[in-house]
This record gives C-alpha cells, sequence and structure tokens, in this order.
C-alpha cells in the first residue's frame, strides 16, 4: 500500500548522463531529486548554473557527491549509470542501502561475471549464469529486494526537449511500479507497468543490437524496406535471444520490445544508431568509441550476445554479422551481402 | 552395517526445564479462546475477500457442492459421523436465502458455522500428559524392536548393539537450532519422502532437547490408529488435503498464522505432500509457508518497539537408503506425468498392523537414516547468526523488519508478501540441495539408471521403463568408471557447498558401490540394483531404481555420463 504522506523525501538518480538527468527533470515536476554525480566537476557545475550536458535541470533538484547522504536521505532511487559502471557503483552503494529501499532501474546494457584470469574474449563458453541484469547485479550486491526498471523509447534528447514519450516499469512488486507510476507520470510522459522484469529488461538490452545495425542500413543508403524486414526480423532474434535467457515474449511485444525499437531503429538520435551509422560510412569502430561522449551499449551487448548464441549452440543472424562487422574488420557491405544470403526463410516461429 | 564416521553421541538438556513453558503447552490450554480467534479473524478475511452482495453465497455455493462431492466420492474412515447432516442443514439454510435480497447476515452467520467447523477439525489436541508418555513408548518400543531383533532372527547380522542414535545420525546446525528456538520461533521445513518422517521428525526434537512442535499433519494419517495417537500427542494439526476450498484453506491459514503469532514453532512440509519421484523438492507449496510471512509481519506491526519475537525458518533434509511407499509413489509420479489427469491419494498403511510391520522392518534391517539441519534464515532467506540477527551477503546486520516497511512504516502489502513468499521457496529449495547428504546407495542408482537409459537413447522414458528387466545389465568395470567420475564430481560440488555427503561415501571405490548396491532399496521385493553372477549390474525393478536415481536430479550431473 503506498500512502501519500511520503512525499517529504527526497527522490534519488544516480548517474547525471543524458538519460540520467532527463528523468530527474521528470521526477522534479513533483518531487524534490538529488542528482548523484561521480565527478565533482559536474556536481558543482549543477549547483552553480543548474544546468549538465547542454540540458536546463529543474530547480527542485540538487546535485551530490555523496552516495552515502543520497541513500539515507532516499527511499526511492533511480540508478542510471553505463553497464560497465553498474556493479562497482551498487558496490559503493550497497553499505547505505537497508531492504525498505527501492530500486528502479534505467540502463540498459548487461553485467558480465566471468572467473578471475578470464576476459570476455578468452572464455571459452559463457552462460546465463554468467550473464547478469542490472536488476541482477543490484540484488546480487545489496539487500534490496523491490527492484524495478525503466525501459521504452526514451531518447533522452527527445524528453529533454520535454516531446511526448511512454515509458514501462517493470517490476515484481506492484507496490514498485505504483511509486514509478506515481512519480514519472505526468501531461507527456505515460507509464505502463509490467511485471515480467527479466523480459523487460532484455528488450531493452537487446533492441541495442538492432539499432546498430539499423544505422548501418542507413549508412549504406538503403531505403524503408531494407528496414522493414531489418526490425522484423531483429525483432524475432530479440525474442529468441530473450527466451534463451528467461525472458517472455509479451514484454517484446510491448512499449519497451517493439516500441522502442521501432524508436531506436529510426532515430539519428540515438547513441547505438550513430555506432552503425559511422560503421557504415567507413569508420573504425576504435575512432567512433573515442569521439563518442556516452557509451553505446549495444556494442558491449553484442559481444555477450554473441558468446551466448554460440554455448547455446543456436543461431542468431544479425548478432553474429554485426559482430563480425564491429571486432572482425568485415565491412557492412559484406555483412549485408551475408544476412541476405541467409538460408532462413520461416517468418514468425515464436508464438 | 554400522554406520560409518562418527555418530554424535551427545544428547542435548531440554531448553525449556519443564513443558509448563511450552508455547504449544500455552496454546493448548487456552484451547477454546484460541480456536475463537481463529475463527473471527477467518471470518474478517473471508468477509473481506467477498465484499459484493452476490459474492459471499457464491462462495458458500461453491464450498457446498465440492464439499458434497467430496463425502460422495472420497470418503474417510476418519470422518466425522455427522459430516453429511452437516453439509445437508447448510445446504438448506441456503436454499432458504434463495431470492431473498437482504441476506448477507444470514450467510454470515452460515459462514461462521462452517469455519467453526473447521476450526475445530483443524485444531490439535495437545495434552502433556500423554505427550510425554508417547515420547516414553516411542523410546522405549523402537528400543526393544531393536533388541528384539538383535536377539532373535536378525542376531548375527547385527554385530554391534544399536541404539536409535547410532541408526539416525543427526548433523548440522543443532547448536543454533537450539538458540534459536529459545530466542524466537522456529519454523521447520523439512524434505518429504516418507510417512515416517513427521514420527522421526518428532523424535529428532525430543532429542534435540527442543519443546515440542505443532505441525500440519495429513488428515489421512489420522485414519491410522497407531499414527493418530502419536499425532495428538504430538502437536499435531489435521490438514484435510481433500478440502480445497477457499474457506478451509484460509482457515487453515489463520490457524497456522495465528500460532506462529503465539510463538509456536512449528513445522510445514513444504513440498506439501511426499515426493512421489524420489526427487529432493524443487516447487514448494507456498501456502503455509506465506502464514509465516503474514504472521511476522504481524508480529512487527504489533511491536513497534521491536520486541516481537521473530520467525526462523530452518530447513532440513532427511535421507534414507530406502523408502517403503516407493513403488507405489514412483506409480503415482509416473502415471500423473504420463498425462493422466486424475490420481487418488491411496493409503499405503492402511493398518496400524502394516505400519508396525513397516516400522519392525525399518529398524531392524541395517540401514541408517541421516537427518540434516540446516542454517537457520530469517523469511527473507537471510542466514541468521547465533543470535537470531541477519546478515546479508556482505556480513553486514539487517533489519528483517525493513522488509515489510514502506515510507518507514509497517505496512500490509499482499502481493509483495506473495513475492517474498515465493523467493523464500527458491532460497528453501536450494537450501536443501546444500545441505542435503549423498548416500553411496542413492548415487549407485543414480549412476545405474543413467547409464542404461543411455544405451536406449531412441526410446522415450516410458518405453524405457517398460524394457524387461533381463536385457538390463552394465559391466562392473564401466559402472565403475563412471560412478568415480560422478562420486569426483559430488566432492567438487561438497567443496563448493553446493552438496554435502554421508562420511561412507568417502574410501575404497569398491566399497563404496558395494554398499550402496546393498543398501538401494533394500527392503523391496524386487531390488532396484543387484550383482550378477558374473558380478555385474543388474535390476530387477526399473521403476524403482528411477525412483532412487531422481534423488540426484538437479544437481547437473548428466553431464558427468
Amino acid at each position: 500500500m503506498t500512502s501519500t504522506t511520503n512525499s517529504k523525501k527526497p527522490i534519488g538518480v544516480i548517474g547525471a548522463g543524458s538519460f540520467g538527468s532527463a528523468i530527474a527533470n521528470i521526477l522534479a515536476e513533483k518531487n524534490e531529486v538529488l542528482l548523484y554525480a561521480r565527478d565533482s566537476a559536474t556536481v558543482k557545475k549543477i549547483a552553480e548554473e543548474k544546468e549538465n550536458r547542454g540540458h536546463k535541470l529543474h530547480t527542485n533538484i540538487t546535485a551530490t557527491g555523496d552516495l552515502s547522504y543520497l541513500a539515507s536521505s532516499c527511499d526511492i532511487i533511480f540508478p542510471i549509470v553505463p553497464s560497465s559502471a553498474f556493479r562497482s557503483m551498487m558496490q559503493q552503494l550497497s553499505p547505505y542501502l537497508h531492504p525498505y529501499h527501492i530500486l528502479i532501474h534505467g540502463t540498459k546494457g548487461l553485467d558480465i561475471s566471468i572467473p578471475e584470469g578470464e576476459s570476455l574474449d578468452s572464455i571459452t563458453s559463457l552462460n546465463r549464469e554468467n550473464i547478469k541484469t542490472m536488476s541482477e547485479v543490484i540484488m546480487d550486491e545489496s539487500v534490496v529486494l523491490r527492484v524495478g526498471c525503466l525501459a521504452g523509447p526514451n531518447l533522452a534528447k527527445e524528453m529533454a526537449a520535454q516531446q511526448p514519450a511512454a515509458t514501462v516499469v517493470a517490476s515484481h512488486y506492484r507496490e514498485v511500479i505504483k511509486e514509478g507510476e506515481r512519480l514519472l507520470r505526468n501531461d507527456r510522459f505515460q507509464v505502463y507497468g509490467n511485471n515480467d522484469l527479466i523480459g523487460i529488461e532484455l528488450a531493452g538490452v537487446l533492441k541495442n543490437i538492432i539499432a546498430i545495425a539499423s544505422g548501418a542500413l542507413s549508412g549504406l543508403g538503403l531505403g524503408e524496406n531494407a528496414k522493414g524486414l531489418l526490425i522484423s526480423r531483429g525483432m524475432v532474434e530479440m525474442i529468441h535471444l530473450g527466451k534463451i535467457m528467461g525472458g517472455d515474449v509479451h514484454a517484446f511485444l510491448g512499449v519497451a520490445g517493439i516500441g522502442d525499437l521501432v524508436a531506436t531503429c529510426n532515430s539519428t538520435l540515438s547513441r547505438n544508431y550513430t555506432v552503425g551509422y559511422r560503421l557504415a560510412k567507413g569508420e573504425t569502430l576504435q575512432d567512433i568509441i573515442e569521439t563518442m561522449e556516452e557509451v553505446a551499449e549495444g556494442v558491449n551487448t553484442v559481444r555477450i550476445a554473441k558468446k551466448l548464441v554460440e554455448a547455446e549452440k543456436t543461431r542468431a543472424p544479425i548478432t553474429e554479422a554485426l559482430y563480425e562487422v564491429l571486432f572482425e574488420n568485415l565491412t557492412v557491405d559484406k555483412a549485408l551481402q551475408m544476412l541476405m544470403r541467409y538460408p532462413y526463410n520461416v517468418d514468425i516461429d515464436f508464438i | 552395517m554400522k554406520p560409518k564416521g562418527k555418530s554424535k553421541t551427545k544428547s542435548y538438556k531440554p531448553i525449556l526445564p519443564g513443558t509448563k513453558d511450552w508455547p504449544v503447552v500455552l496454546l493448548s490450554k487456552n484451547r477454546k479462546e484460541f480456536i475463537e480467534r481463529v475463527v473471527e479473524e477467518s471470518l474478517n478475511r473471508i468477509k473481506e475477500a467477498n465484499p459484493g452482495t452476490q459474492e459471499l453465497r457464491e462462495e458458500l455455493e461453491t464450498t457446498l457442492h465440492r464439499e458434497k462431492l467430496r463425502i460422495k466420492q472420497n470418503p474417510w474412515r476418519v470422518d466425522p459421523p455427522d459430516e453429511y447432516k452437516f453439509w445437508n442443514e447448510v445446504k438448506n439454510d441456503l436454499l432458504d436465502l434463495a431470492g431473498l435480497s437482504e441476506s448477507r447476515k444470514k450467510e454470515e452467520e452460515i459462514l461462521r458455522r462452517i469455519i467453526s467447523r473447521y476450526a475445530h477439525e483443524i485444531a490439535g489436541n495437545f495434552k502433556k500428559s500423554r505427550y510425554k508418555l508417547t515420547r516414553e513408548i516411542v523410546k522405549f518400543g523402537f528400543a526393544r524392536l531393536l533388541n528384539a531383533t538383535r536377539v532373535k532372527r536378525f542376531g548375527a547380522f547385527f554385530r554391534n548393539q544399536y541404539t536409535l542414535r547410532d541408526k539416525i545420525q543427526i548433523t548440522g546446525k543443532i547448536k543454533q537450532l537450539r538458540k534459536l528456538a529459545k530466542q524466537g520461533t522456529v519454523v521447520m521445513v523439512p524434505t518429504h519422502f516418507s510417512n515416517l518422517d513427521s514420527v522421526l521428525i518428532g523424535w529428532i526434537i525430543h532429542v534435540l532437547g527442543l519443546p515440542a512442535f505443532i505441525y500440519g499433519a495429513g488428515l489421512n494419517l489420522f485414519n491410522i490408529k497407531i499414527f493418530a495417537y502419536f499425532m495428538n500427542s504430538l502437536g499435531a494439526y489435521k490438514v484435510d488435503r481433500r478440502k480445497k476450498n477457499f474457506i478451509y484453506i484460509e482457515t487453515l491459514k489463520v490457524y497456522s498464522n495465528l500460532a506462529l503469532q503465539e510463538g509456536t514453532h512449528s513445522l510445514f512440509f513444504p513440498g506439501g505432500t511426499r515426493s512421489r519421484s524420489g526427487e529432493i523438492e524443487s516447487h514448494l507449496k507456498l501456502g503455509l509457508l506465506s502464514t509465516a510471512m503474514e504472521a511476522q509481519r504481524s508480529i512487527f506491526m504489533n511491536h513497534p518497539n521491536n520486541d516481537g519475537k521473530k520467525i526462523f525458518v530452518v530447513p532440513v533434509t532427511i535421507n534414507y537408503n530406502f523408502v517403503l511407499e516407493a513403488p507405489a509413489l514412483i506409480h503415482e509420479h509416473l502415471e500423473k506425468l504420463g498425462g493422466e489427469k486424475y490420481y487418488v491419494e491411496n493409503d499405503e498403511y492402511s493398518s496400524s498392523y502394516k505400519m508396525l510391520k513397516f516400522l519392525f522392518k525399518f529398524f531392524t534391517k541395517g540401514s541408517d537414516i541421516s537427518v540434516s539441519i540446516g542454517r537457520g534464515m530469517d523469511l527473507l532467506g537471510n542466514y541468521v547468526d547465533n543470535s537470531g540477527r541477519s546478515i546479508d551477503k556482505q556480513g553486514r546486520f539487517i533489519d528483517t523488519r525493513d522488509y515489510f516497511t514502506s515510507n518507514g512504516q509497517v505496512t500490509v502489502d499482499k502481493q509483495r508478501e506473495d513475492e517474498y513468499t515465493r523467493r523464500l521457496g527458491q532460497i528453501v529449495v536450494k537450501e536443501f540441495h546444500r545441505i542435503n547428504r549423498v548416500f553411496s546407495s542413492h548415487l549407485v542408482a543414480y549412476v545405474a539408471f543413467e547409464m542404461l537409459r543411455r544405451q536406449y537413447p531412441k526410446l522415450d522414458l516410458y518405453d524405457f521403463l517398460r524394457l524387461p528387466e533381463e536385457d538390463l545389465f552394465i559391466k562392473y568395470e564401466d559402472f565403475k568408471d563412471c560412478f568415480g567420475k560422478v562420486r569426483r564430481q559430488i566432492f567438487k560440488l561438497k567443496k563448493n557447498k553446493l552438496v554435502n555427503t554421508a562420511p561412507h561415501l568417502k574410501g575404497n571405490i569398491d566399497d563404496v558401490i558395494k554398499l550402496g548396491v546393498e543398501n538401494v532399496g533394500m527392503y523391496h521385493s524386487k531390488r532396484p540394483l543387484l550383482y550378477n553372477k558374473a558380478g555385474d549390474i543388474v535390476t530387477k525393478d526399473l521403476n524403482i531404481l528411477y525412483y532412487y536415481h531422481n534423488r540426484m536430479n538437479g544437481y547437473d550431473l548428466d553431464n558427468q555420463f
């Protein structure tokens, strides 16, 4: 049961990237918000100028660089940091967390835990136990059980520009979904609930693979037929991968699945799309990563998904082709030819 | 054969000196009042769950319908003689209400009568004088059984004198269990393979110096007089699995919940019924566990100063070399798995005579039994220390109350608690696997079945099980190779604390295999495993072999073949 008397406590947001800032802004319309940034210069800049990454921040937002302060001040926290930094962030935060905390993350990536001395390249096989979604990382590292995630077509730049959008709050706990709705919903921002936490997280994660491929198609100057083909086949591939990892088909057909996929595949604003686009234009991955301001989660996701596909002895043609483009110097053109010749022509086989 | 390894002969002083302070004694002293509370609370809950004008009526009609069916289709000796009359009256009263619009009050009155009847049936009847007597009978009787056989028929079989404590090895976190039972309320959750379990656990609880626990015993067990006697004396309350209607289940849950709130230690078999496949329970029935969750939340709510008792969950695994009911259990399992939608729970022990015969066999043949007591945990599955404080994975103390807190207050959130219970169920299952002690008998069964199964990869399980036994044998050397491999894997798992082993599993491989083959399902007329004249491994009953094999499921051992 949620009461309405709790609005006194501020809401915490961890991570002052573009999505973190956008969510902080939405939350700040109804509540005080504590926004954590790791970098003290960012904290200072937000405090002084109420601005981050060129976007205005709501006056209800206070920046902090102190996780213990944030955890003790807030019951509800939105961690939104890149997946590669997520576990270490949780390890720092964990000592200050209690079972009454609610954590709703907004990170669309995977965490891999592999034996010491091994790396993602050296390990021979990767199974589900080595791969964790962010909600699983939260539960690994802390006592918090009331965990949720945000997923959906949430292009940060559009949100910052106050254009209409929607998100899914997924959690096993109705309480968490309700809190998410209560805190985030406004006239321009619709919130849907879903109890398939893992499925929704995976939908958000896997669509990044397809987004890179979509960027690559555009980079090649191909048209809408090709994109339609990619989105629908990409969807099938996401569902296959998602099922292997314990998600349900339904999660992929909703706002966080098809909705997010269509948005990212069509958007020049998406980081993952940009990676694909620039690859097709002939840049190397190295160059692209070095010149990008924020992480494109999809690159890492492709590596993880490729290993998983191998371990499961199944096929995921788009992921596999993309892997070769990203890490094995296959050209986008060749990859496309490969996909077009792929001898697999059953349209839908997952329902 | 004498159980190898150190058998603890330490005796434990009772943690409460007399019986008068035992929670279960206090509960039975105020029995009438307690039942009244159960009735009121159940009534409120069922009323709340059925607020609409038609809902309660429908609930009553459904219950009536199901009860009448049960009486007709599945009557038991233990059912009260006025069963038919009672439900007929309910029927008439409901008929009188037909067409009336303002009938809520009358419906509630009928509901109260039903709940009251259920509550009285469920409630245990603990008498401490009788408890003491039973305890002595158990001790004395078992000892006599052992002695009698030593002197007479099986004299040569036993080289040493046996006491019950030699036969039944209790291992694990005994000291902690005793401490926790002093500080809070213990919910013991054992695996369940045999009807003997409840008597065995009752005896264990006594040996460990704990006050009597209450536990929900299947009403069918009360059909057997000897069981009924023990149960009534040991704080059992009655669970009738035929009654699946909402009103009954709610009343049962309220009974358990309130008893826990009163601080009565409690025992659930979380698998519900005995494991039919022989597997360690992998899906738990969450109904009774959820009552512990609710009770804990209520305690936190009713004691804002944090002076309420904490509830601790203690998983326990019981291991036998054989289960008398195995043939019937595996039959039911296969029948169910094979697509038969219904099966009737049959009573393998239809008489006290059969039961005694079973006990006699059990204690005279040389199989050991082990009971492993797991580490205590709170209701969220966090391990607790000996003072009952919950510890997280990083070794920090946590306040269990915080799990039930929203915005600084303990709140009621059924969906949240259901989710917590589901999670607790998974943690208990993991714990079962972790503390389970592998016997050589289970391991030989596992290896033999898997090896035979691989000889016929094209057959489905059912066709395979129908193969004539004379076609099935395994060369001893091949068997030994495989067994060695699997045993190594088991020790690896043990090192990682994913399973435990009985001491006899170590040692010379031929001896271990021999011990296993001799012990697995040793009382069955058709033995699951034997050596043939050439010294190779054969089976006389694949179904039974499958049953004992299943015990090792869930450890990912099949990639060892």
